[in-house]
């Protein structure tokens, strides 16, 4: 609900084109145009009308709500918060459960979705309770709540209850402003875990359906009696009221003492207690027992009621009464919904006709009118015993309190079906849902139309689908739904309940977690570097990577293109410190090393590195990474950057769980280490001059080298490994030197034009010497034989990870998807995810063989190259693939993945 | 939200600090290399589809890092109990007896 204030700006939203004329309200000759399945049956095709057509027309006519396109300028909040006692709802019920509770000394949250607590209360000035006015007897009670401790919070929604009494509240803090104040979020969104809940959330009126109660100036009873009592609106000068419940009796009542004139009162039950029938007389309201309405009258309010006497199921002749207000009641139902959220169990109450709460998992108890009780005496008094029950579960003990009300209204009422009618049913629009403007009759078509359960008339008739989630449509819907089918309520099933309660704005569920703050962004140490020199970034995972450093007037191609050619040339810089980094160690971290990855570990020499393959047990690659024995029992190894998490949580499991007698410690160190990558003919001689500790020489440092030493006065470890075909050297200092090894890097590559690039132009490098991206060019199908890495798999070993997994007959059979060069006979550059084919004149659809991987622009193959998954590749090297595309299709041979420098002349210093 | 006891921080933590790890007790074979095709497959890919208590690890990620071993029941998502990892399964009769 939208607390209004002087200056506050509303539009409507249930009309379309406009109030005067709503197309809804085109009753009589097109009164078959919306009915139920309506939307299934018509807007079928073709379907590019959808977006243009049907669906605009379709949102305005049934008046939804119109979506801003601005980001949404509030802020939002959220909480957590703990207590002994939740209780839901502060209506008579909720305030007795939290006085009990309170004077127990436990801990204890009030909470009302209202603007104030009292509920029933604040609509009922006339109770006594305990011998005070029910407004004086709420003031005291709230202020000795407070004075006990309890936190009372108001125009706060319980919207969920969720596993193990954890219930979300929405509290709303600023809309009721006209004037913000300052850093004040709009929404809090409160994460509440209580010992014990109390659900005391009251009941929900509901209408009756007759043709015509969609009118304006037709409303529930209870509003008009709210209206009047807690806001001073009298809703009509004659009404009629129309009720099944006694409950709206007393708001006749009290409207005529306000100085309505009331027109009639017309139950629908043949007789009433003599009470209400003496307070009718007193006033001199004119009483008709044992009604029904047929029709109301009146263009933009009503201005008459056909009520119909009903006796022995049929309908006498019309009476047209005038009148500018129509109260209806078609009494209470209990509110479940929160109840409904804990998985509790509902029982049909003939009687009442009507769903009660049964049991429920949780340590919750439900209290007052929500479990169907009726009259505030009673709900006082349920509230102190259900108080008292939630006390003893906590180990404590509370007194008995018994409250006495005076002017109290207790009551009972009927359910009903829609209202029989003298006229043509089929012709009635009699509203059920009014959201969703379904009606009595759409409900029976649905069943006609073989509808069984209520969950599929639901669907089909979208009854409860609005934004109330059927509180005020759900039980007349089952009531009709049932008689047309012929059986009772409980075998056609109640929908269920979900959160959130009432509609929750996103950015409650947000919180604190937009823009910057939806997640975290990784940066390198050398990231800053990077921005201030131009850099284009791409997201990998959490990361933010420099893409590639365009100087002025260069596009992407021309960049990458700079990049790489500069590297090949002579040398180029990289910032590769979000590879993934374990340390592995421990007296048996070769061992472990042996059995989690493909290849042998035991015969590596400290001081040696060796590029890794990991597969899953079913023998598929998972990872990749060059691993350094850095010592005898000490590994470092690397991950990809998006692996890392993946590969230290499969580690984890198999030490703890398979292998736990190995003696073994991992640890993450990718954020401790800064990673910087040189790569080139010159990335030697740019180097040597700052290592202190080793000569990087062919002989005292060759290819697949590591070691610990210094670098420009930095403790460093330094790899010697390459993932461009040049010679190539990896350089980890501890992360927060990661600028100044950079910087001095950077100084040092002046002379030999160093050449700062980004991932993009790694992958063209890299893609130039076939070396694969574990995600790109492997899709968790792939093995080691099928990527063309065999030879990393260590065959002699008894056992690792994937090599049983390797064995099993698909992955040894003809035919597999296996990874090959691709060279276009047009020289065209491939799309990356382009299907092959071996026959391109086949019949559509086609068969087909494999996908393009990677894709690029090569300079030092002079032309496009691509990666391909190829069935049978390896064995059709110089065969002739197809690629369709919807333009041409693409003439590609197959080669070997390798297209630049294939004898690794490069590598050599 | 659940609330999870950890058997080796021996505290009750909400359950976004943790993460599922699939059906317990499902060790891995001491000689993968000897067992059938059938044997292997059985291993590798077939699980239980449990309605009711179901024997499961669970990894106390953004905690201890412990995996460990727990029965929950998949009709209330109730946790029966948490427990070791390599400890035997618990009597489940005896542990619903106890909570009676």
């Amino acid at each position: 609900m939208q607390e209004i204030w002087g200056g506050l700006e509303t539009t409507s939203q249930n009309k379309f084109p406009s109030l005067k004329f709503d197309i809804g309200a085109v009753n009589d000759g097109a009164y078959m145009l919306f009915s139920a399945g309506f939307y299934y049956k018509t807007f079928m095709w073709p379907r590019s009308f959808w977006d243009k057509v049907y669906e605009p027309f379709i949102r305005a006519a049934a008046g939804l709500g119109v979506s801003p396109t601005e980001e949404d300028p509030d802020s939002y909040a959220s909480r957590n918060l703990h207590c002994d006692v939740l209780i839901v709802g502060a209506g008579p019920s909720g305030i007795a459960a939290a006085r009990v509770a309170a004077e127990a000394g436990l801990k204890v949250v009030l909470v009302d979705e209202n603007a104030e607590a009292g509920g029933t209360l604040l609509s009922e000035p006339q109770a006594q309770i305990d011998g005070a006015a029910a407004w004086d007897w709420l003031a005291a009670e709230l202020a000795a709540l407070k004075a006990a401790g309890v936190k009372v919070m108001t125009r706060t929604t319980a919207i969920g209850y969720y596993h193990q009494n954890l219930i979300g509240l929405c509290e709303r803090l600023t809309d009721h402003l006209p004037n913000l104040p300052a850093d004040t979020p709009r929404e809090r969104l409160w994460r509440v875990r209580a010992k014990q809940v109390v659900l005391a959330q009251g009941a929900l009126e509901k209408p009756l359906v007759f043709h015509g109660n969609d009118r304006p100036g037709v409303m529930l009873a209870g509003s008009a009696q709210t209206y009047l009592n807690r806001y001073g609106v009298l809703v009509g000068q004659r009404p009629v009221v129309l009720t099944s419940h006694d409950s709206a009796w007393y708001a006749a009542f009290d409207l005529s003492d306000a100085g309505a004139k009331v027109q009639a009162i017309a139950d629908t039950r043949g007789s009433v207690n003599e009470e209400l029938l003496a307070g009718a007389r007193q006033r001199g309201i004119p009483v008709k027992l044992g009604r029904t309405a047929t029709a109301t009258k009146g263009r933009l309010r009503v201005s008459s009621i056909r009520l119909n006497p009903v006796s022995g199921g049929k309908v006498g002749s019309g009476e047209d009464i005038a009148c500018d207000a129509v109260l209806m009641s078609g009494g209470w139902t209990p509110s479940l919904h929160l109840f409904s959220h804990t998985k509790g169990t509902l029982a049909w109450d003939d009687d009442r006709t009507t769903f009660l709460p049964e049991r429920t998992p949780e340590d919750c108890v439900i209290a007052g009118a929500s479990r169907g009780l009726w009259g505030i005496e009673a709900v006082l008094n349920d509230g102190a015993e259900k108080g008292r029950e939630v006390v003893a579960a906590l180990g404590k003990s509370a007194g008995a309190h018994a409250y006495g009300v005076a002017q109290d209204r207790p009551g009972t009422g009927v359910s009903h079906k829609e209202l029989p009618t003298d006229r043509s049913a089929g012709k009635a629009k009699a509203f059920v849902d009014y959201q969703n403007d379904v009606t009595a009759k759409d409900l029976r078509l649905a069943v006609r139309e073989g509808m069984r359960s209520i969950e599929h008339v639901k669907r089909y008739t979208t009854n409860g689908m609005a934004t109330d989630q059927g509180k005020m449509s759900n039980i007349n819907g089952l009531n009709i739904a049932a008689d047309a089918l012929g059986r009772k309520q409980p075998s056609v099933g109640l929908t269920t309940f979900r959160p959130p309660y009432t509609p929750t704005s996103f950015g409650a569920f947000a919180g604190y977690h937009r823009g910057g703050h939806f997640e975290v962004t990784r940066k390198t140490q050398i990231d800053l570097w990077a921005e201030e020199h131009g850099a284009v970034f791409e997201p990998v995972g959490q990361w933010r990577r420099a893409w590639y450093f365009p100087q002025a007037g260069e596009d992407m191609e021309a960049a990458v293109s700079r990049e790489c050619k500069a590297t090949r040339a002579s040398v180029g810089i990289f910032d590769a410190s979000t590879l993934g980094k374990i340390e592995v160690v421990g007296p048996d971290a070769v061992e472990f090393m042996n059995r989690m990855y493909t290849n042998p570990w035991t015969k590596l020499a400290p001081g040696r590195c060796r590029y890794g393959l990991l597969c899953g047990d079913d023998g598929f690659i998972r990872d990749d990474g060059v691993i350094g024995r850095m010592g005898q029992d000490k590994f470092h190894v690397t991950t990809t950057t998006g692996g890392a998490a993946r590969v230290l949580n499969m580690m984890e499991d198999y030490l703890q769980t398979e292998w736990p007698d190995l003696n073994v410690w991992l640890t993450s160190t990718t954020e401790q280490w800064s990673t910087v990558a040189l790569n080139g003919p010159n990335a030697a001689k740019l180097l040597a001059p700052l290592v202190e500790g080793v000569e990087l020489t062919e002989e005292a440092f060759p290819h697949m080298s590591c070691v610990e030493c210094s670098v420009a006065g930095m403790p460093a470890r330094l790899f010697r490994v390459s993932f461009t075909g040049e010679i190539g050297f990896e350089v980890n200092v501890p992360a927060p030197m990661g600028r100044k090894l950079w910087e001095a890097l950077w100084e040092a590559g002046q002379e030999f034009n160093i050449t700062a690039y980004g991932t993009e132009t790694m992958h063209v490098l890299r893609a130039e010497k076939g070396y694969i991206i574990v995600g790109q060019d492997t899709d968790g199908t792939v093995t080691p034989y099928d990527a063309g890495m065999g030879w990393s798999v260590g065959k002699a070993k008894p056992d690792f990870v994937g090599k049983r997994g390797l064995a099993r007959p698909d992955l040894v059979a003809e035919g597999r998807k296996q990874l090959v060069g691709l060279l276009t006979e047009d020289g065209s550059k491939l799309e990356e995810g382009a299907q092959i084919v071996f026959d391109p004149k086949q019949a559509i659809p086609m068969t087909m063989v494999g996908h393009v991987t990677s894709s690029y622009h090569s300079d030092a193959a002079g032309r496009p190259i691509a990666l391909a998954l190829v069935q049978g590749g390896h064995g059709r090297m110089g065969e002739t693939v197809h690629i369709p595309m919807p333009d041409r299709t693409i003439a590609a041979k197959i080669t070997s993945t390798i297209f630049v420098d294939p004898e690794n002349a490069r590598l050599k210093i | 939200m659940l609330l999870i006891h950890c058997p080796y921080c021996d505290e009750t933590l909400p359950e976004v600090e943790f993460t599922y790890a699939g059906e317990a007790h499902i060790a891995r074979p001491e000689n993968p290399s000897e067992m059938s095709d059938d044997a292997w497959q059985q291993f590798l890919f077939m699980r239980d589809n449990v309605k009711g208590d179901h024997f499961e690890r669970w990894r106390h990620l953004h905690g201890c890092g412990r995996f460990f071993n727990a029965v929950r029941n998949t009709v209330t998502d109730k946790f029966l109990t948490t427990y070791k990892a390599g400890a035997p399964r618990p009597d489940l009769a005896a542990l619903k007896e106890g909570q009676k």
